[in-house]
């Protein structure tokens, strides 16, 4: 805003059309009039002369000031005053013309730029618009939202490792979030456990934590396999205790939209979403992974489309197949065993992107569709449920969710440790962190540090790597920065004080 | 004893369901009858309430001026083209002016635009008095009444005081040729010497179909509380500010710009419409003209409008009731103005969104082409109705005249 006083007279009187008949025509007119304008005119001179010395624009109000002999003035008067220039002082009186037909307030001219003494934001208004911001959209939910929300039934199925604390609370966090009564059944391979349990008690959600006998085994495939037995299982759950509601699956390592949740309310009986599949590929294969994929981009194939997994439709907006996960590209490099570096693929079709009324799998219900098989007849034998669809004796019926599958509402992803990562048991570090390089300069007195202990430091890190493991190693492994110092686990650690603010 | 019985059971079921029904009744109204002072006045049909005569002027008042830059059109002063276009194919137009009760004067005098775009009224005063000449010497019906059944478009800054500068306008006046007709202007101000008494406000031309192919679904979730998207310092013209608007838009910048409640900035985003609706309080601050085009956009996308601009005269004020609609602060209350806006009770702000769905309120701000039922071009039309029927005073006797045809600056005597 401060601008050298001749640009200012310059953009006051040429640049803008708007001051092309300039107020100096009504000053010039007045100088004749009376003394007391010709002393406004040499005053202003005198403060344009003092403002092209100055290098901004000076502010006559000092004068104002200087003869008002004011005895202290506190600072909150003094920064209202500075910012308030008094119409009177500052401005020929030809220029104030106000229109007293009627007795309007208005008055044309400049007026002061009125600002608070703390113009920051107060916080209890803050929180009040926040209040005011919440009722507004809850006003709109109930007016464009849906009508009658039924209960979701989330179905998890997890089992005790290295990232299911990082998978779980992400699943956790997003249902605590979801506006609808909920209903969460979490699965676990090799019987309930504490640890589980405890953390999905501070969820504060209802919710029904079942076990399993089965492990899960090292394969991926047979992983998947276990994974839909454990559905089936929280499926008859359903059953026993009639729980009424929309039965979806979020799978502990996926990410769910609250979109979703919305979406899903308006199923009648099954629906199917569109799930973006994160193919991620772990480690050193990222590089080969991108330039294949510009080698694709090259052919100009289909393969830079982002893979999805859905219902597809036809133009009149009704199911006409299925869009799958496309594995040839990655065949050779799929992951075997969990925490296999390599890519994981998904099977034809995720069980995370169906979504069932929990009366299909009631036991006699009236109304019950006569294209749903029985619960109780899938899978005693023990074959493999790839997706629900294996419920259906009928697979047209499906609901097409999402815009006929056009949103995607979540994300599939498998991401799992190394099998021979250590990892903490709760969020506690037990023992407690020595001290392996003494910092320079600690915040709090201490006593230096002595030089020959340095050396010392250094031969013992690679014992202490064992006790305070990988811990950092196995996450630092998910970004993609920590692939060069993958194998340096010296330098690692060396680097973890620098780096510590990455993770 | 056992009738009585029944009759007592038979009205307390009665009662029940009338509840229930006046209950259900309640929850699905989403919006409200607006009524102004008027009266229930929005949703009139104009038709065959009055006559008008358009008068059939050469080219060179209204096509050629156009023809020089058809900019005219789009921006927010088209609403004297659109209203001529629209009053040639009305049924209100009648061929015979003995029996019209308006008249009108297709002149555009907004339409000489600078390179940038905005327009020059150093002309519009003598394109104005030669069409009176013109009409006055070849028709009857000006001398007949000194203009008092015409009406003129004239939606410049300040009206027909044909200036952009306040104080210019003010000094000017309204053009004297103008002092017995109707004026429908988009300045309004009370107290000011260019709106005269009579006057139809009408709300400055907002494309509607450009709106409209912005409209987002009415459930996104309004997430943002006050959205301004402006100037705050004019810096070409007024550098240290305090002149343009009042100071008032300088006064939010500089009370308001580090609050997170206060989505406010001078960029130009392409999704400024998407926000809008998106937003639950939109300021409309005065700038250097007390009206703006943010009005319409406010209340088509159902943005609560926050009128900041003292003793403003908003459109069709006779027939919307604004101060049920929006939310008036005075210039001088502006640093309170996070205070005043969460100090309104939230039954207050449901309500005023309620109105604000009421298509009929944000049909009665556009100007679509061609012409529906109750847009603004409706409303002026009903606000003409509304002054039938002329008294009989406005008829001169043979040989009065009131009309100082030399009045005014000298160059606004020289011919056009």
């Amino acid at each position: 805003m401060k601008q050298l006083t001749a640009l200012q007279q310059q953009g006051r009187r040429s640049n803008s059309f708007r001051s092309n008949s300039s107020p100096l025509d009504a000053t010039v007119d007045g100088a004749i009039k009376s003394p007391a304008t010709i002393f406004w005119l040499f005053l202003h001179g005198l403060c344009c002369l003092i403002s092209l010395v100055l290098g901004f624009r000076f502010s006559r109000l000092v004068f104002f000031l200087l003869f008002s002999a004011s005895p202290s003035p506190s600072t909150t008067t003094i920064y209202s005053a500075l910012r308030t220039t008094l119409p009177t002082v500052s401005s020929p009186p030809e220029r104030n013309v106000s229109v007293d037909s009627g007795g309007s307030r208005v008055v044309v001219g400049r007026h002061g730029i009125l600002i608070r003494p703390w113009p920051h934001p107060d916080p209890a208004e803050v929180m009040k618009a926040h209040r005011i911001i919440e009722r507004v959209q809850a006003e709109q939910r109930s007016q464009y939202g849906v009508k009658n929300p039924r209960t979701v039934i989330a179905i998890t199925p997890t089992y005790v490792r290295t990232f299911q604390t990082l998978h779980l609370t992400g699943v956790m966090h997003s249902l605590m979030n979801v506006r609808y009564d909920l209903v969460w059944i979490v699965v676990e391979a090799g019987g309930t456990t504490n640890e589980t349990a405890s953390l999905i008690a501070k969820s504060g959600l209802k919710t029904i934590h079942i076990g399993v006998d089965a492990k899960i085994p090292l394969l991926w495939e047979d992983r998947h396999k276990v994974e839909s037995r454990m559905r089936l299982h929280a499926l008859r759950i359903v059953r026993e205790k009639k729980l009424d509601g929309i039965v979806m699956f979020a799978d502990d390592s996926n990410m769910h939209s609250l979109e979703l949740f919305d979406e899903i309310q308006n199923v009648k009986w099954i629906g199917a979403v569109s799930v973006g599949i994160l193919a991620h590929s772990g480690g050193s294969e990222e590089g080969d992974l991108l330039m294949q994929e510009s080698d694709a981009d090259e052919k100009d194939e289909k393969k830079s489309k982002l893979p999805v997994q859905g219902p597809a439709c036809n133009a009149s907006g009704n199911l006409a197949g299925w869009h799958t996960f496309d594995t040839q590209p990655f065949v050779e490099r799929s992951a075997i065993y969990i925490g296999d570096r390599a890519v994981v693929l998904p099977r034809k079709l995720e069980w995370a992107g169906f979504v069932l009324n929990s009366r299909l799998v009631w036991e006699d219900v009236e109304g019950k569709p006569v294209w749903v098989k029985d619960l109780v007849e899938i899978g005693k034998d023990g074959e493999d449920i790839e997706s629900p669809l294996s419920l259906l004796k009928d697979t047209s019926v499906v609901e097409p969710l999402g815009s006929c599958g056009r949103k995607i509402l979540l994300w599939w992803l498998r991401v799992e440790a190394r099998a021979d990562s250590k990892f903490p048991a709760s969020w506690i570090i037990d023992p407690p962190l020595d001290i392996t390089i003494p910092a320079k300069r600690t915040p709090w007195p201490d006593t230096p540090p002595e030089l020959p202990a340095y050396v010392e430091e250094v031969t013992t890190i690679p014992e202490n790597t064992e006790k305070r493991p990988t811990k950092s190693g196995s996450k630092r492994k998910r970004s993609s920065r920590s692939k060069r110092k993958h194998n340096a686990k010296v330098l690692d650690i060396r680097a973890s004080t620098k780096h510590a603010g990455d993770n | 004893m056992r009738n009585r019985r029944w009759v007592f059971a038979f009205l307390l079921w009665f009662v029940a369901f009338w509840r229930i029904e006046a209950f259900k009744f309640h929850r699905a109204q989403k919006t409200e009858r607006i009524s102004g002072s008027a009266g229930d006045v929005l949703e009139d049909d104009p038709v065959g309430r009055l006559k008008v005569f358009v008068y059939e002027l050469p080219s060179k008042y209204n096509k050629k001026i156009l023809q020089k830059d058809p900019r005219c059109l789009t921006h927010m002063f088209a609403a004297e083209i659109f209203m001529h276009r629209f009053l040639l194919s009305s049924p209100v137009r009648t061929l015979n002016p003995d029996e019209a009760d308006w008249f009108y004067t297709p002149v555009y005098t907004t339409c000489d635009l600078t390179p940038n775009g905005l327009p020059l009224p150093f002309k519009s005063p003598r394109i104005m008095r030669s069409a009176i000449q013109l009409i006055s010497s070849n028709w009857p019906y000006w001398n007949a009444t000194e203009g008092a059944n015409h009406f003129f478009i004239v939606p410049h800054d300040f009206g027909a005081c044909f200036h952009y500068l306040e104080e210019k306008a003010i000094e000017r006046g309204i053009l004297p040729l103008l002092q017995r007709a109707t004026l429908v202007q988009t300045f309004g101000q009370r107290n000011h010497v260019c709106l005269k008494h009579g006057s139809i406000i009408i709300p400055p031309y907002a494309p509607p179909q450009k709106m409209q192919a912005h409209l987002i679904s009415p459930g996104t979730p309004r997430s943002i509380f006050v959205y301004f998207r402006g100037l705050f310092y004019d810096v070409g013209n007024d550098p240290e500010g305090g002149y343009y608007a009042r100071g008032a838009r300088a006064s939010v910048w500089e009370n308001f710009k580090d609050n997170p409640l206060f989505d406010i900035s001078t960029e130009h985003p392409t999704t400024y419409y998407e926000d809008m609706q998106r937003a639950i309080f939109c300021l409309c601050p005065l700038g250097w003209a007390p009206w703006s085009p943010r009005l319409v956009e406010a209340v088509v996308f159902g943005c609560i409008p926050v009128i900041i601009a003292d003793d403003i005269v908003l459109p069709f004020a006779d027939a919307i009731p604004w101060e049920d609609i929006g939310v008036f602060v005075a210039e001088k209350d502006v640093p309170r103005l996070d205070t005043i806006l969460t100090s309104i009770p939230i039954k207050e702000i449901l309500r005023k969104q309620r109105l604000l769905a009421n298509p009929s309120m944000k049909q009665a701000m556009l100007f679509p082409q061609p012409a529906q039922a109750r847009d603004a071009f409706h409303q002026i039309l009903n606000g003409l109705a509304r002054k039938l029927p002329h008294d009989r005073s406005i008829y001169m006797r043979s040989g009065e005249s009131i009309l100082n045809w030399t009045a005014g600056p000298v160059a606004d005597l020289k011919p056009w």
